[in-house]
């Protein structure tokens, strides 16, 4: 085996413009993804984007009307699914309700008609690796649903497969435990070395766990990248509000000016929706009077109380909402021409007299041209 | 669960209710069995003998030649009859192809129509392709009336059934076959079971369609009792019963437990 660490060791799994149809609605649209080996590869998206619909297609449970899939270089769409070099958790695990977790597991060594010792030796070691020493003798219905899971999890690993393919299996749990088991499962990745490819609809999940994330929705991949990059730069509209919350307003570009100082382009644009205009940076020089997206994080303004000019892009108004959440705040401002704006203010220190800024208090938001965003994707007016 | 069971130990309606049922279940079985022990014939008790358990093991040739005819009856239909429900529930509840809802209802036919005309249409049907009536078409006709109830019970348990196990399986490198054989059917085996159970006391006990259908030499045990009882009551039989009854309550409570310790899979 080769040392495991950090770098690119070669593709492990090409999509190439897979299309996939139920009848008339086509769930997968031209879907191209390349995922390295021994990544953590997320799939994200909302419900129903055909994300389950690409891991069956992988898996060799649908069969796509055009593309093809490769693994290390050989195409596998002609392969039944019992050849294919990966296996896959269920989103409802489809444990076999008639076999304890020992049995689940061994379950694949004995089709393969490996000796006892063998199986009973390999057993233990990823019985061992899900911590489920001491219930392997229950059948499933006996088991919680962490514990299902992870017998799930054990079942596939025990075939040694290159791919692991994860839909959504911690969507049946509950937040404290879905956390636990997303750390256990980074761990199992380190320890197994093996791609994963993970499918979820939860954007912090698969941006706390991921080497890289492709964004679905209806059926198209809209931005393949790691977090930093699908969180700081997205690519559209859709992207930048489904990871993380985000302002996000249309905005036209009225000029554009090369700085020395930041090495990069200072972009000015008219934003109606704020009734004024706003400084962005961005690396490339952008055509005056394109129709884009101006987005600004709400954790990148700055809100202080009280009426205040603090530079360039800043805006006043009343405090609409404040949502205290313990070490953050979260603030809804209705701005002066009525636009509202989040903003998110972290509690860095001991808030000895209750919070500084609270209901219907005059506020002053500001941020940093570095700080925006211009998603490069047009709108036209008729939206 | 086990404990809120025994706290309830205190008379109540719902006992009174069971204590009714439980006599209405028993009472006539009850008198069956003391006056088996009875030395005389008539219903009027003469003192305690074993006289009738006698005259049952040493000269009833023709009842053990039935009750023997019945058993192999009972349990080449019941098998046969199991094979094909499970077989067909499978294969209508996953495979799509034209007539599916037809040859459902078709299959529930039996189930519905009396039993004299099943027994009826059963003789027409023999007699028509000059089948001599005997021992195989008992059997013929006791499958195909046994048949509903088996599809019927592995359809419901089949309901149950994760298809997504399936193609676990399929994932885990299992072929069609060894997915058939170490998921599929243990997964519903206990539906299989209690159809075959239901089949097997079905065809000991069904009178009417056998009567149609029985020829020389083929009679079974509820035909034989049936002949004897038209000259009046011989205790031989109550005797008989006493035996049918232990050994059904045997074969009960080993398959209950046997059924037990597959529920804690479900
Ligand atoms: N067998 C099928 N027949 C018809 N339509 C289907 C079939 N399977 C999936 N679809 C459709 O394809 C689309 C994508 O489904 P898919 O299961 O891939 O969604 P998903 O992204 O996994 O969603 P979720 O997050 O809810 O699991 C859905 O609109 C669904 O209705
Ligand atoms: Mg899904």
């Amino acid at each position: 085996m080769e040392y495991k660490g950090e770098g690119a060791k070669g593709v492990a799994v090409e999509i190439r413009n897979i299309t996939k149809s139920f009848g008339d609605f086509r769930a997968l649209d031209d879907v191209s993804i390349s995922i390295e080996k021994d990544e953590f590869f997320s799939l994200l998206g909302p419900s129903g984007c055909g994300k389950t619909t690409l891991l069956r297609i992988i898996a060799g449970f649908e069969t796509p009307e055009s593309g093809d899939i490769t693994f290390d270089g050989n195409s596998i769409l002609h392969l039944p699914p019992e050849k294919r070099e990966c296996n896959m958790v269920f989103q409802n695990y489809a444990l076999f309700p008639h076999l304890s977790a020992r049995e689940n597991i061994a379950f694949p060594l004995k089709l393969r008609k490996m000796n006892k010792d063998e199986i009973r030796r390999k057993v233990d070691h990823y019985i061992h690796l899900v911590e489920l020493d001491g219930h392997e003798d229950k059948r499933p219905a006996q088991l919680s649903g962490g514990q299902r899971q992870r017998v799930a999890i054990a079942r596939a690993l025990v075939c040694e497969p290159s791919v692991l393919l994860l839909d959504e299996p911690l969507s049946a749990l509950d937040a404290k435990l879905r956390q636990n088991l997303l750390v256990e499962l980074d761990e199992i990745h380190d320890k197994v070395g093996i791609t994963f490819i993970y499918v979820t609809h939860d954007q912090s999940e698969a941006l706390s766990i991921s080497d890289h994330i492709a964004v679905f929705n209806e059926g198209k991949v809209l931005q393949t990248g790691s977090p930093y990059e699908i969180y700081e730069s997205p690519s559209t509209r859709f992207v930048a509000s489904f990871i993380g919350d985000t302002n996000i307003f249309p905005c036209i570009v009225e000029n554009s000016v090369y700085d020395n100082n930041l090495e990069e382009w200072l972009i000015t644009v008219q934003i109606d929706e704020l009734g004024s205009t706003v400084t962005v940076t961005d690396y490339d020089d952008i055509e005056i009077g394109r129709r884009l997206y101006f987005t600004i994080r709400p954790e990148k303004i700055r809100i202080v109380g009280g009426e205040r000019k603090l530079g360039e892009n800043s805006f006043s108004g009343f405090v609409d909402e404040p949502v205290y959440s313990g070490y953050q705040s979260k603030f809804f401002v209705k701005l002066d021409n009525c636009t509202f704006i989040k903003v998110l203010k972290g509690h860095t220190t001991y808030l000895d007299d209750g919070p500084e800024i609270e209901w219907k208090d005059r506020v002053s938001v500001s941020w940093r041209a570095v700080d925006g965003y211009l998603v490069k994707e047009e709108w036209s007016e008729k939206r | 669960m086990r404990s809120y069971y025994k706290e309830k130990r205190s008379f109540s309606f719902s006992n009174l209710c069971l204590f009714f049922v439980l006599l209405f279940l028993f009472l006539p079985l009850i008198v069956v069995i003391v006056y088996s022990f009875n030395s005389g014939r008539a219903m009027v008790w003469q003192g305690f003998s074993l006289n009738w358990y006698r005259e049952l093991f040493t000269s009833s040739v023709g009842l053990w030649k039935a009750l023997w005819n019945s058993i192999i009856i009972a349990i080449t239909s019941s098998i046969t009859a199991t094979i094909l429900g499970t077989a067909a529930s499978i294969g209508i509840k996953w495979y799509r192809f034209k007539g599916r809802t037809y040859i459902t209802v078709a299959t529930y036919l039996p189930m519905i129509l009396p039993d004299v005309i099943i027994g009826i249409s059963m003789l027409i049907f023999f007699s028509s392709v000059n089948l001599p009536l005997g021992m195989f078409t008992i059997y013929a006709s006791h499958t195909t009336f046994n048949l509903p109830f088996t599809f019927l019970l592995v359809s419901s348990r089949l309901d149950e059934f994760d298809y997504s196990t399936i193609e676990a399986a399929r994932d885990l490198g299992a072929r069609e076959y060894d997915t058939m054989v170490r998921v599929v059917i243990p997964s519903i085996f206990p539906g299989i079971l209690s159809a075959f159970l239901m089949a097997l006391t079905m065809s000991i006990e069904d009178f009417v369609i056998t009567f149609f259908v029985s020829g020389p030499g083929s009679t079974t045990l509820p035909l034989y009792v049936y002949s004897s009882i038209r000259y009046g009551v011989s205790p031989v039989i109550n005797a008989l019963s006493l035996i049918l009854i232990l050994l059904s309550m045997a074969i009960a409570f080993t398959f209950r437990r046997f059924l037990k310790s597959f529920a804690a899979s479900a």
